[in-house]
């Protein structure tokens, strides 16, 4: 049983988060042994940084103004990174479980514990029930290499990974609508775009650099239209700001489209020759009209009918759309919807002329294309297509029939663990405790496994629960390559080996598949070796790296994937000549009617909560709320509030307030500000405990992604009163 | 010496602090910013600026200063105050006009952006420019920025009665040349619309004001 043996406070005395606001050697100036060219260990964008080493150390950065996306910028994430090194709270050895915390442990003993216990429970329950989790901050050679290892060596349905919670409600439509997953065109479109739609993404603080792409777009005389419930710094100073109702995205998008179509804004010649069923999208945006979509959505009349005015004619264009629009149980149905307006403007495929979702893991991209999904093989292959499995299981050399099939997602994976379908749980660069909805359930149904075991550089609060830690490995501790958020395949470079007993991630799973018999599948000497099986799986299918090589992306400053041969140079746009990735080359539009959220407001619960990030901290928070000047800049969870709204509650800027949903309730402090829609709340959620945005957040899944509903649900606020001298507070 | 130029301009400023983060990175101040980010105010606006020093040819900080601590090299670069010479008066703080000096109690010095002086001495770009992802903060050529921009350069500013022209140039609308701080400048009789008629002293600062306006006043004129 995986329940907690010791109090939060214990934990955090032991493992942190502690702060480092110090380098290696202090603040002193120090010469480097040497600068190793890599990228950021964040998000999507994946900036080139040249991390300063001295005495296997990372003591510092130096901007790398050379590599082409970013130039030498970086957000104070990425200033601040190197701070996760030599940090206090580094894992240092692997921990087993004792009756109070953890202790210390060898790796063979870590490494029997983890394989006799998955032994037990699938020979009692069946292979199915030991799920594994994976990341999409992992290496493209780990994404594979968990896939493999769940599939060959523990032949387990049950993999999913946390790119669950992020990229796939875009990725589903991407091959939807286009055949294919991947953004359309390189950022470098952007600057060239006359008009830009940003559709639920809050660049300034999500993607930071992406920033100075859409400013460049202004430059040359863009109009920008911004769609948020919430005016974040890019919709500061855009050309129109629609705020949407939460949960009302494809209503507004209709309701776009409905004005194109009136104005005569549509490429007729387009959608005929390159495109099937707009015949279905006009007949149902019909009834959207600028009056009725604004009783919807909360966005008035005039600027529906502005956005089309600045959409439709335009010379070229980009829509930009991220979590605001994905993360809702129609979240699919949401991009379709976006999609729609690209697709009736016919502009894609053509310089400044694109389409795309900002993915916002450090391999969001590359993460969901080689085999770690509950229903992907490597290449982008479909496990349930028996071409794609037959190609897979021969190129491992396995039978066919010994390939798992579609397994459990991220989220239905901690249900089973809930209902008892699966027992025992290996986990990797995943924090679920802070980053799953409903985080009492989460906490509920990790206590109920069996065996836990998990791979970490830090103990999260996740791993908390575990019976085993493997102390694995940071980014810059390993090397590999990762796929950023315009499909660039780009080289991470080794900085420093592991300290103390860590161990390089990709090393561990080896050693555990030798454990299970299996090693002459993993023949690996270094991750170059991964990399070269990787590109070869993906040969022929739908995310073909087969013509790259680790030279090839470093010499290039990246690849943009499809790249088949290896005198190919690589995809930046994709669509070019209007020609698409279904069979029959054609792209689609998909036709969805507005359908409310999963849980909308009602009289008991009146106020919609949506949840988010903010710009000094990244995801779950594992690293960054271990670095000290991140946590100094934005230190705890605040709940945004209108002031129109405060009044009416009687909340001032500072006061505590409860929010509270079905799920669950969190006592933060209220920061009016007149920058969200009076009807919506915004908790950012990179907390734990009971901090965690996510106590309160609804676990309902997108039927088609099953991504969860973080963007829309109800919930209550009222005051409560100030913490009392003891730190204990007296909330009634 | 870099022949670059620095650009200001705050209406890209998304507040993101990576300026005041990789300040902290220059060897000659490891661990210590010397520029800091302005909240506009947060509850009207995401609005922020970065506050790094303009590099006035004339600092009123180094004028101020009775220990002749701030100075400012051959390219005009206005330095931190030199810690043998600081005594943490402040006066420089409050006499410069742009907000950027700050007394650092912990060291009792007054340190403030040099304009990564270590760095730009040998050819490289200063820490916060360089890593500024909106580019509210620009080090480069003033040929880009006029390709690039629509907005115009400026480096020269009213304050009062004092012109103060300064090294760093801030990012403003097309046809302004200089920035004016108080409004009866704008106002009838105000220099820009050439000319000081009938007078009335409002703080210190002569013009002529609009009778609508002003009735009182105008009246006892």
């Amino acid at each position: 049983m995986a329940t907690l043996t010791l109090s939060e406070k214990e934990y955090i005395e032991k493992f942190g988060p502690h702060l480092n606001y110090t380098p290696p050697g202090g603040w002193t100036a120090q010469q480097p042994d040497k600068l190793i060219k890599t990228h950021c260990c964040f998000c999507g964008v994946q900036c080139g940084i040249q991390l300063k080493v001295k005495e296997n150390k990372v003591i510092g950065f130096e901007p790398w103004e050379e590599f082409p996306v970013n130039q030498g910028k970086l957000c104070p994430k990425g200033v601040q990174r190197y701070m996760q090194n030599e940090h206090p709270d580094r894992l240092l050895n692997p921990l087993v479980r004792t009756s109070r915390g953890f202790q210390e442990a060898t790796w063979d003993d870590a490494l029997d514990r983890t394989v006799e216990a998955i032994r037990h429970i699938q020979g009692r329950y069946g292979r199915n029930a030991f799920a594994l989790l994976g990341g999409a901050s992992m290496t493209n050679e780990k994404t594979y290499l968990l896939g493999k290892f769940a599939r060959v060596v523990l032949q387990t349905a049950n993999i999913d990974y946390n790119g669950r919670l992020c990229m796939v409600s875009a990725a589903a439509a991407n091959r939807m609508a286009f055949g294919v997953d991947r953004v359309a065109n390189p950022w470098s479109d952007i600057p060239l775009a006359k008009a830009i739609i940003l559709a639920g993404t809050n660049v300034g603080e999500c993607f930071p650099i992406l920033t100075d792409y859409i400013w460049r777009a202004r430059d040359n005389g863009a109009k920008i239209v911004v769609i948020d419930p919430r005016i974040t710094p890019i919709a500061r100073t855009c050309d129109l700001f629609l705020p949407v109702k939460p949960g009302r995205d494809i209503a507004l998008a209709n309701g776009i489209l409905q004005v194109m179509i009136e104005r005569g804004w549509i490429d007729r010649q387009f959608v005929e020759n390159h495109t099937h069923d707009f015949d279905k999208v006009c007949e149902l945006v019909k009834k959207f009209t600028p009056a009725f979509t604004e009783k919807i959505t909360g966005v008035p009349a005039a600027g529906i009918v502005r956005a089309a005015e600045i959409w439709g004619p335009a010379e070229t264009s980009m829509l930009l759309h991220a979590r605001g629009i994905e993360h809702h149980t129609k979240g699919v149905e949401n991009c379709l919807s976006y999609i729609n307006l690209v697709l009736a403007s016919g502009r894609i495929g053509k310089p400044g002329c694109g389409y795309g979702t900002i993915t916002g893991q450090g391999n969001g991209q590359g993460g969901r294309e080689h085999g770690q999904r509950c229903n992907q093989l490597p290449g982008g292959r479909d496990i349930e297509k028996p071409e794609h499995r037959k190609f897979i299981a021969d190129f491992w050399k396995i039978a066919e029939s010994e390939l798992p099939g579609k397994g459990l997602t991220a989220c239905e994976i901690i249900n089973a663990i809930e209902t008892g379908e699966i027992r025992g749980l290996l986990s990797i660069s995943f924090n679920p405790m802070v980053s799953i909805p409903d985080a009492n359930r989460t906490r509920a149904a990790l206590e109920k496994l069996e065996f836990f075991g998990c791979i970490d550089f830090f103990l999260s609060e996740t791993a908390h629960h575990a019976d085993v830690v493997l102390a694995g490995s940071l980014q810059e501790e390993d090397e590999g390559t990762v796929t950023t958020g315009e499909g660039r395949c780009v080289r991470l470079r080794n900085s420093v080996s592991p300290p103390g007993n860590a161990r390089v991630d990709w090393q561990i799973f080896l050693d555990l598949a030798r454990r299970f018999g299996k090693e002459s599948y993993f023949p690996y000497v270094e991750a170059e070796d991964i990399f070269r099986e990787l590109t070869a799986a993906s040969k022929g299918g739908p995310v073909d790296y087969n013509g790259m090589t680790y030279s090839k992306i470093e010499k290039n400053m990246g690849i943009f994937w499809p790249c088949p041969t290896l005198d190919h140079p690589g995809t930046p746009r994709l669509f070019e000549g209007g020609t698409f990735f279904h069979p029959d080359g054609r792209a689609k539009f998909h036709a969805y009617d507005y359908r409310p959220p999963a849980e909308d407001v009602d009289v008991e619960y009146p106020i919609f909560y949506t949840t988010g990030r903010v710009v000094s901290q990244y995801l779950s928070g594992t690293q960054t709320r271990r670095i000290g000047a991140l946590v100094d800049q934005y230190p705890e969870p605040l709940c945004e509030i209108h002031p129109v709204l405060a009044g009416r509650l009687g909340i001032k800027t500072g006061d505590r307030v409860k929010v509270s949903t079905r799920r669950g309730e969190l006592v933060v402090p209220a920061q009016i500000v007149k920058t969200i829609r009076p009807d919506t709340v915004f908790v950012p959620y990179h907390w734990a405990g009971k901090k965690s945005a996510n106590l309160l957040t609804n676990r309902a899944l997108d039927p088609i992604s099953k991504i969860p509903e973080f963007k829309v649900c109800a919930c209550r606020v009222e005051k409560v009163a100030p913490v009392s001298d003891n730190g204990k507070g007296n909330a009634k | 010496m870099n022949e670059s130029e620095f650009f200001i301009d705050p209406s890209r400023c998304i507040g993101c602090q990576a300026c005041v983060h990789a300040c902290m990175e220059c060897d000659t101040h490891r661990g210590r910013p010397m520029i800091h980010l302005e909240v506009i105010d947060r509850a009207t606006s995401p609005q922020t600026t970065p506050v790094i020093c303009m590099h006035c040819e004339d600092p009123a900080c180094a004028r101020v200063c009775p220990a002749d601590a701030i100075k400012q090299t051959d390219e005009g670069v206005v330095q931190s105050a030199l810690k043998p010479r600081c005594i943490g008066c402040s006066n420089c703080v409050l006499a410069c006009p742009f907000g950027v000096p700050r007394y650092v109690v912990a060291i009792d010095q007054m340190m403030k952006c040099d304009m990564c002086y270590d760095r730009t001495s040998v050819g490289k770009n200063p820490m916060c420019a360089t890593v500024c992802p909106s580019e509210a903060l620009y080090f480069g050529s003033r040929e880009h920025i006029e390709r690039t921009r629509q907005e115009k350069a400026i480096n020269e500013f009213r304050f009062g009665r004092q012109t103060v022209r300064t090294k760093v140039n801030l990012m403003t609308a097309p046809d302004v040349d200089t920035l004016d701080f108080d409004i009866v400048r704008f106002m009838p009789g105000g220099e820009g619309t050439g000319g000081i008629g009938n007078t009335t002293l409002i703080n210190g600062q002569t013009c002529e004001l609009d009778p609508l306006l002003f009735p009182a006043q105008s009246a006892a004129v």
